[in-house]
């Protein structure tokens, strides 16, 4: 066990120098290299860091939490509540910044905050189920009993998010919106940076991830370290 | 201990639940005064005089139940806390997928027959004439009322362990609503404005999907909710 | 009484059982084995894990670890057998307050399958001295009278293992007096009884076995005869001051 840990701080390491890397590459990509484009100008820059978020948290993000939601019904291993729970944080971020990025980028590029686009509105249902999830878990307790709640939730909040984006988008194409989704075409130069930004993104997402899932391992071992230290003492609990 | 055994506990669980309702009756009456109080409030927000039904007041329709079957549903385990009858449940040799059966039945019909009512209120108030549609309406209904439970009961579970009141649950059910919502109010708003279930599309048939799925969902996951 | 061609299986046997919820260790590694037809009192302080062993044997709970077996069945992988043979007492009363008593034990006489219920239920009631309340609402009995039905309960579908989980736990001395009474009856050595309690006077009076669980070990065990009634309280006290100590 002795290499184990130092192994593993270097691979975090790595991981977080590469996601700098790419991020900075993202950022310059997106800010100086891409071209302005014609209608809305420079505004639209937005949307590599909004694309990119909305990819995380309709994505990787909540499929993890339900996937490993699962793994953990099947298995009782504490290890994947633990990594669903990170999961399920991380992406809250980014689905705020989703909602946050979408609006900031529509008023001045469409003249209104909010589309009712299918997309967008289904990140929000999303980030009141993601919430739902964490309050959920603040308030069971801890454990395996979290745990199992959580993972129920998790399991359901994810197989309604399709429903949930069908029924929208069915329900939009009766009533038809002024505006459609994108709204502009994409060249060569734009999809380059999306791409670069869509990598930075994801692995800006596992690398959280790892820090996070270790955090809350090492909180876990201090608070049954310090209860059995307290329970040889012969203190009170 | 075949399935019609099964069923028949399933069915004495959903008689003892709205028995005790019953005579206890605070919750159906809060449930439909509620609901009713929800329609007649949201009224004062939109245009009086409009005549014709637009989906923005199926939607008041909709938001009334949802307010009262919060209320149902978080009671159907509240009670069961009190004496510790969950327990009490739980020691019994019964599968806990029946006890899920029975709990669902009995929300369920708290559900429809409290949606009923406000059905009925909705459609004084706004004078709409219940035709051919009126049928198409119950259907509706009975349809929301199934996919209303079979998430609602098994968050009253969820909830009930973690002692959440009546918002909290909300907060937990209401995103996953949101499809059975839009096509419900669709729904009823293509029969409100006099045209057959035809008229609909494939809405109905979306809601009978939406509840398979969430039935079956429920139904495997009961058990994980309900154990220690 | 028929031969005995089989091996003994014990009423209760519990090895190395472990219970842990979230950061707290409720039972640490409890050894246990109850013969059938004998009475164990275990006493124990508040936190002790008494109600979470009653829990895990009634299969409300989940070992962590370890074993539990009731009449040989596994608590885990056997569970609906478990219950079939197994009642429970506790300061949960179990009762539907807007039922009446017969509809409360009628109510459980089909959870449990029971094929003759009515007449079993009319029976108990009698026994426990409530046939002339069996069709009042719970809401209007006594505690003692609902702990009584509680026993009802309980009896309903003839347990071969009984946990009383601290049931003399809001009784006065009349309904106490009662209570104690009935389990009294219980000891017909045909059915094994395992009650807990923080009660020293009541837990010793009608059992055979004693033992005593401090902060989730068994720390003590033995017949009740070979234990000196007046001085269990120091036995106890010790038991439990060394269980803190260490």
């Amino acid at each position: 066990m002795d290499k184990g840990p130092a192994r593993r701080d270097l691979m975090v390491t790595v991981l977080g120098a590469v996601t700098f890397f790419f991020m900075l590459v993202a950022l310059l990509g997106a800010l100086v290299w891409a071209p302005k484009e014609a209608t809305m100008g420079d505004v639209q820059r937005i949307f590599y860091f909004h694309m990119p978020s909305a990819w995380i948290a309709l994505g990787p993000g909540f499929t993890v939490v339900f996937a490993l939601s699962i793994a953990y019904l099947a298995t009782g291993r504490l290890k994947y509540d633990r990594v669903a729970a990170a999961s399920a944080e991380i992406g809250v971020v980014f689905t705020t910044i989703t909602l946050v990025t979408g609006p900031l980028w529509a008023k001045p590029a469409w003249g209104v905050y909010w589309t009712w686009e299918p997309r967008l509105t289904t990140t929000l249902v999303l980030w009141f189920i993601y919430v739902g999830y964490l309050l959920l878990r603040s308030v069971a307790g801890d454990g395996h009993r979290r745990a199992r709640l959580a993972a129920v939730y998790g399991i359901v909040g994810w197989v309604d998010v399709p429903i949930v984006f069908f029924s929208i988008w069915w329900w939009r194409t009766i009533h038809p919106r002024v505006l459609t989704s994108s709204g502009f075409a994409l060249d060569s130069r734009m999809t380059a940076v999306l791409m670069v930004s869509l990598a930075a993104f994801t692995l800006l997402y596992v690398f959280l991830l790892v820090l996070r899932v270790r955090i809350e391992s090492m909180s876990a071992t201090v608070q049954t370290l310090r209860f059995r230290a307290r329970d040889r003492r012969g203190g009170g609990v | 201990m075949g399935p019609v055994n099964a069923l028949g506990q399933a069915w004495a669980i959903t008689k003892k639940d709205l028995v005790a309702e019953l005579r206890g009756a605070s919750t159906i009456v809060s449930m439909v005064l509620l609901g009713l109080l929800v329609v007649l409030v949201f009224n004062f927000g939109t245009d009086p005089g409009a005549k014709d039904v637009t989906l923005a007041r199926s939607g008041v329709l909709w938001a009334a139940f949802l307010f009262a079957g919060v209320i149902a549903v978080g009671r159907s385990f509240a009670t069961e806390k009190e004496a510790g009858c969950l327990d009490g449940l739980l020691l019994c040799p019964v599968d806990r997928a029946v006890i899920y059966l029975g709990k669902l039945v009995g929300n369920l019909i708290l559900l429809f027959v409290t949606g009923l009512v406000i059905l009925g209120f909705f459609t004084v108030l706004y004078n709409v004439g219940l035709g051919a549609g009126s049928a198409g309406l119950v259907l509706v209904m009975a349809l929301a009322s199934i996919g209303f439970s079979a998430i609602g009961t098994l968050f009253a579970a969820v909830g009930a362990g973690v002692r959440a009141r009546d918002a909290l649950l909300a907060v937990f059910i209401f995103p996953l609503l949101v499809p059975l919502i839009i096509a419900a109010a669709h729904v009823s708003t293509v029969l409100l404005a006099g045209q057959g279930l035809g008229g609909a599309g494939l809405w109905p048939w979306f809601l009978v999907v939406y509840d398979v799925i969430f039935l079956a969902i429920s139904f495997m996951t009961f058990d994980f909710v309900v154990e220690e | 009484m028929p031969a005995e061609t089989h091996r003994v299986v014990a009423a209760v046997e519990v090895k190395n059982l472990w219970k842990v919820y979230g950061h707290v260790e409720a039972l640490k590694g409890v050894d246990l084995t109850v013969a059938e037809g004998s009475f164990l009192t275990i006493f124990g302080p508040n936190g002790a894990g008494k109600t979470t062993l009653m829990k895990v044997l009634a299969t409300l709970a989940r070992p962590t670890d370890g074993s539990a077996l009731v009449g040989g069945h596994d608590v885990t992988k056997e569970a609906g057998a478990v219950r079939k043979r197994v009642g429970v007492i506790s300061h949960n009363t179990y009762l539907y307050p807007q039922l009446t008593a017969m509809e409360n034990l009628a109510f459980y006489g089909r959870m449990y399958g029971l094929k003759r219920a009515r007449e079993r239920s009319t029976q108990l009631l009698e026994q426990l001295g409530l046939a002339t309340r069996m069709h009042d609402r719970v809401a209007t009995f006594s505690r003692g009278m609902q702990q009584r039905l509680s026993v009802a309960r309980a009896l309903l579908h003839e347990p071969e293992l009984l946990l009383l989980d601290e049931p003399y736990t809001g009784l006065d001395q009349h309904a106490s007096r009662i209570l104690a009474g009935v389990l009294e009856g219980l000891r017909d050595g045909q059915r094994t009884v395992v009650m807990t309690t923080h009660n020293l006077q009541e837990g010793l009076e009608s059992c055979d076995r004693v033992a005593i669980l401090a902060r989730g070990r068994m720390v003590f065990e033995e017949a009740a005869a070979e234990v000196d009634h007046s001085g269990f309280q120091a036995t106890y006290f010790a038991c439990v001051e060394r269980a803190w100590g260490r």
